[in-house]
């Protein structure tokens, strides 16, 4: 457990907790980003601004925060082409089937106690460990 | 304009809380959802803080009835299961677990993550469009019932 970080995380956690509570609080919507993104394809009359101002505050953050002197951290991707653009595929469609990902059921979801979003992040939690333990200690990618 | 403005300030505080959490590497992901190697609880962590607050958030919303600059809450009052939520949570676990990449933590990558995180944005995309070409009550769970015999 040496790769443990309990305080950025928290401070972390509090922030995207912020963010769906302010947004809530303010728009009255849910902070799902598959949601918000999958809203735009295609885009619908009058919800596109909204959205677009949503991603593009989540794409503008990491050239803010090293404007502000923050170091980013790493991104350690070394996952191999085709299986790049499968995981890709697979997230795309099973969160717009499923009507949510971890920020839609898992933050907003679960903190709303909607049952769905309870079944679906327990659904996905257990089918994610399920693929890391198959990929990194029986096939060994 | 000011719906516009605050969903621009909840995506970049949301973007900052997944810098801060690190969340935003796969590597730290795929720690955490590898139970059975070198366990990395941090995710845990950082979605316990995320759904105490986003809790505390909708109490206050609830509690006001209506959000401060929209006409009403937009919020999914389903409380069913269904086949389409298992199963679409089920596929979107698997490809998070290939990677290591969600949607939120994939976009705040595309402006400094190496170049494999646009092929999976790109790949991603067009995959919420496929499900656009999905009809609308599929996959159909039927339970066909022999038709009763016994009159009465």
């Amino acid at each position: 457990m040496e790769n443990f970080t309990p305080v950025s995380a928290l401070l972390g956690g509090l922030m995207i907790g912020a963010s769906a509570a302010l947004f809530l609080m303010l728009n009255g919507r849910i902070a799902g980003i598959s949601g918000i993104l999958g809203g735009l394809i295609p885009p619908e009359r009058g919800q596109a601004a909204w959205r677009l101002a949503f991603l593009a505050g989540l794409v503008i953050t990491p050239l803010i925060y090293v404007a502000s002197g923050g170091a980013l951290p790493a991104i350690e991707l070394d996952t191999s082409l085709p299986l790049l653009v499968v995981a890709g595929l697979i997230v795309g469609f099973g969160s717009r089937l499923g009507t949510g990902c971890t920020s839609g059921h898992g933050v907003c979801g679960i903190g709303r106690g909607s049952p769905r979003s309870i079944v679906a992040t327990l659904v996905f939690m257990a089918t994610a460990i399920a693929t890391v333990f198959v990929t990194r200690h029986i096939i060994g990618i | 304009m000011p719906l516009i403005l605050s969903a621009f300030a909840s995506g970049l505080l949301f973007g900052l809380g997944l810098i801060v959490s690190q969340m935003v590497n796969p590597a730290k992901v795929l720690g955490f959802l590898d139970i059975f190697g070198n366990w990395d609880p941090s995710l845990a962590l950082v979605m316990g803080a995320a759904v105490a607050v986003s809790a505390l958030g909708t109490l206050v919303t609830r509690r006001r009835g209506a959000p401060v600059l929209a006409p009403r809450l937009e919020i999914p009052t389903r409380r069913d299961l269904d086949p389409r939520l298992i199963g679409g949570a089920a596929l979107f676990g698997i490809g998070w677990g290939l990677v290591g990449l969600c949607p939120g933590p994939a976009l705040v990558g595309l402006t400094f993550g190496p170049w494999p995180v646009f092929v999976f944005v790109a790949a991603m995309i067009v995959g919420m469009a496929i499900f656009r070409l999905v009809p609308a009550d599929w996959p159909q769970v039927t339970f066909r019932r022999e038709a009763s015999r016994v009159d009465g």
